[in-house]
């Protein structure tokens, strides 16, 4: 390990300050920050979104909105969560950790790094913008699909656009993690003694420059058949429609993986911090983590098995689908043994991972159950499907993200959080994302579809169990930002060591590390 | 009202497992029923899966704890294990696949059907088209529940007579025969789907899609729009009346006869 330790107030930097330094950083701790504020402003707007759906499907009957806003508010939710939340809060993690955790000074391209996260909150602007137009937003769900997503009102190319915007800044920040991993680490780290984390991001970057292209295509072609007189997806011209849900589901899969491959990463980091233990089965973690990004591409269709595909391509999608059950399923054994016969504390990222490994497995056998595609004629476009997807994106994606936060902020910031307020957040957080989202199973199973504002009296109760957990998820939230803002105003007391079981480069340097991270490389045995 | 319903539901036991329900319906045709046996074969594998990997992390958990004492052991590596926990769950899954495989080929055999009913999806209604028995109508929701649902309507939704799941049309359909669904849409995608009959498939605008049923026992199922299609996608109910042969050939005569009055008193 290192023995690289600086001065942490040298400051040598000639950066304007005030508004001036964050418009014009090029400095990879400064855009994490932006990228992480910027996820917490948009999931609490996006979290906003899903309140007022579930106001709404507190009871039946409509109360509140009428059907075409509800529409609005599905779609803005998942734009605003996947594209908004999770995946700038991923590559804000991976601006603050990468440098500091492969021994490097900054990221490869640091001015590329301040044009990706700038792009953001333009993008993010124009889209919310819709919401005010006269013809409202976008309604044809985030998949927007051909021909419904063609009757939009004016809010559709602005859509597009930002949506472009949005894959041209994730393609950036991907180019530019690559150039860094491949380029930057300290002499001596090689490619399979690479942080755990360094490895899953380099594994989602290569899934975002594939994936985000195609997505891209897909929806120039919607633009050009709305504006332009082309026809790829109408019928009525000798498009096809079904040709729209393969391009989209050839990006939207890999997606899943872009959105899920970081957060096992971070698990992967923190489960051996706190079992005091090296992670089990190094080796196995990386080859699980390249094939399921492998077998992402190959499986898209089991998003799609109620558009009459021919029968070899149905069993085609269900077997593979199965297949990705497997490196998932090594992940999670190698997760279980590392913490076997370990020596655990559960400090609060320790607790939020513990129930990453036990929902998402749940979110996992769920889709395993979704994978079987008679079955599957039966779960599709219900409520055991969103069910399925937040157990994999809140209490997975989400946790996951909140437990780096707790994890690396006192090595970010210096301070040390409040363990006892971190710890009432995570009971609060994880009561709650289950009152909300269990009950979806039940009503899913039942017969309710997804995507309604209005349903049927026989769902009524598991809706208002699931709105009330929805109210009390949102609120556990304030008291998030309350421990940042309250961390934050403390003094400097966090030891370089916060942890006393973790391992990495980022413990040798000061908490909170200097201003170029890494001045001279360490040396890694 | 809804105390009054938690009251009632406290004498009548019955009455509040049908609000609680928690899985899916077995159904009464031959595709629902296999549909329900590997969702339950699924269901239970991944139980007992679960309770083994979190029974270890939860003794894990209560032992291996700093707080006990406990002082971590070395091993990290096992190319052994390793192997172990790929093999096996993949043969698990090809115990799988064998059903499901042998399901989905069963549930996409439309030939040798009795007869022939076309469905397509308009916003936001059902149109039926009787190939055989040049029967065909429109279906959409019923009056009842397209008043109450309004924003404001003022009218209390626990007081409507299957509220959402009712039409002013049902679709009639004779049992122990096999019917084979054409499915498509004039402008957007819809998804005809009633639980009960089995799985559901999508009414794709250009596209000519297939599906079969054969209702083993006679009765009213009830299903709705799955795709969305729209303002009004939560309002496209779909009700599916299944009556013995006989009483279904007599309800095509009077529909051709178009005494619509005397048919819909069909199977009451």
């Amino acid at each position: 390990m290192s023995t690289n330790v600086q001065d942490i107030h040298e400051d040598h930097h000639h950066a304007p300050s005030g508004l001036m330094r964050w418009i014009t950083t090029t400095n990879h701790k400064d855009i994490g920050s932006l990228y992480l504020w910027f996820s917490l402003l948009m999931f609490f707007i996006g979290g906003f979104m899903a309140l007022i759906i579930r106001a709404e499907l507190f009871e039946p009957g409509l109360q509140l909105v009428i059907p075409g806003f509800f529409n609005q508010m599905t779609t803005m939710h998942a734009l605003i969560m996947i594209f908004g939340a999770v995946m700038p809060a991923f590559v804000g993690l991976a601006n603050w950790q990468i440098p500091i955790m492969i021994g490097a000074p900054d990221m490869a391209l640091p001015r590329l790094n301040n044009w990706s996260f700038w792009i953001l909150p333009f993008a993010f602007t124009m889209l919310l913008s819709t919401l005010f137009f006269d013809s409202g937003g976008p309604a044809a769900g985030w998949t927007l699909y051909p021909p419904l997503s063609l009757q939009g009102g004016n809010s559709m190319p602005f859509v597009i656009l930002s949506i472009h915007l949005l894959g041209i800044s994730s393609i950036l920040g991907a180019i530019n993690v690559i150039a860094t991993i491949l380029n930057m680490r300290a002499p001596g780290m090689t490619l399979m003694k690479m942080p755990i984390f360094i490895w899953t991001w380099l594994i989602t970057a290569f899934l975002l420059i594939a994936a985000m292209p195609v997505l891209a295509g897909a929806i120039t072609m919607l633009l050009t058949d709305r504006f332009f007189g082309t026809s790829f997806f109408t019928a009525s011209g000798g498009g096809d429609p079904v040709m729209f849900q393969h391009i989209f589901w050839f990006f939207g899969h890999p997606e899943v993986y872009i959105l899920i491959l970081p957060a096992f990463g971070i698990v992967s980091t923190i489960i051996p911090a706190f079992s005091r233990k090296k992670l089990f089965g190094y080796d196995s973690m990386v080859y699980a983590t390249a094939s399921i990004a492998l077998l992402s591409f190959i499986v898209w269709a089991h998003h799609m098995f109620t558009v009459g595909m021919p029968l070899a391509g149905e069993i085609f999608f269900m077997l593979t689908t199965m297949l990705i059950a497997v490196p998932t399923g090594v992940k999670v054994f190698n997760w279980v043994a590392t913490m076997w016969r370990g020596s655990m504390t559960f400090e609060t990222p320790m607790l939020f991972a513990l129930a990453f490994i036990i929902l998402f497995t749940i979110g996992g056998f769920s889709g395993l159950m979704l994978a079987m595609t008679p079955a599957d004629f039966q779960y599709h476009d219900t409520y055991f499907v969103v069910a399925h997807f937040h157990y994999v994106l809140v209490p997975g994606a989400v946790f996951a993200i909140i437990a780096a936060v707790y994890y690396w902020l006192p090595k970010w910031t210096g301070k040390m959080y409040s363990e006892s307020l971190g710890k009432l957040h995570f009971w609060l957080t994880t009561v709650f994302v289950n009152v909300t989202f269990f009950p979806m199973h039940f009503v899913g199973l039942a017969g309710m579809p997804r995507r309604i504002p209005d349903y049927p009296v026989q769902f009524a109760d598991f809706n208002a169990i699931a709105s009330v957990g929805a109210f009390g998820f949102g609120l556990s939230q304030l008291l998030f930002v309350y421990i940042l803002y309250n961390t934050l105003k403390k003094d400097v007391t966090a030891e370089d060591k916060v942890w006393d079981g973790a391992e990495g480069l980022e413990w040798t340097l000061s908490s909170p590390p200097p201003y170029h991270s890494f001045e001279k490389a360490p040396r890694v045995e | 009202m809804k105390k009054i319903i938690y009251l009632l539901a406290l004498i009548l036991p019955t009455q509040i497992l049908a609000d609680w329900e928690v899985n899916m319906p077995r159904g009464v045709t031959p595709t629902s029923e296999i549909a329900y046996d590997i969702h339950m074969l699924m269901f239970w594998i991944t139980v007992v899966i679960g309770i083994l990997v979190f029974g270890v992390m939860v003794y894990s958990i209560i032992y291996h704890r700093k707080s006990v004492g406990y002082q971590p052991a070395k091993f990290h590596e096992s190319t052994r294990v390793e192997i172990v926990w790929t093999v096996i769950p993949f043969l698990i899954l090809v115990v799988c696949a064998i059903p499901a495989t042998k399901a989905l080929i069963m549930m996409e055999d439309t030939s040798d059907a009795g007869i022939t009913l076309k469905v397509t999806g308009y916003q936001w209604m059902w149109e039926y088209e009787y190939l055989e028995d040049g029967v065909n109508f429109f279906s959409k929701i019923d009056n009842k529940s397209n008043n109450a649902r309004r924003l404001n309507s003022g009218k209390d939704v626990n007081d409507v007579e299957h509220y959402l799941r009712n039409v002013d049309n049902e679709v009639v359909l004779p049992t122990d025969t096999k019917v084979r669904l054409l499915l498509t849409a004039s402008d957007v995608i819809h998804a005809w789907w009633v639980p009960e009959l089995g799985g559901k498939k999508d009414a794709i605008p250009g596209y000519v899609n297939e599906m079969w049923i054969n209702i083993k026992e006679p009765g009213v199922y009830r299903g709705a729009c799955a795709e969305l299609c729209g303002k009004d996608h939560g309002f496209m109910p779909i009700v599916v009346r299944a009556v013995p042969k006989l009483e279904y050939d007599k309800w095509v005569s009077l529909r051709k006869d178009n005494r619509v009055a005397e048919s819909q008193n069909i199977g009451r």
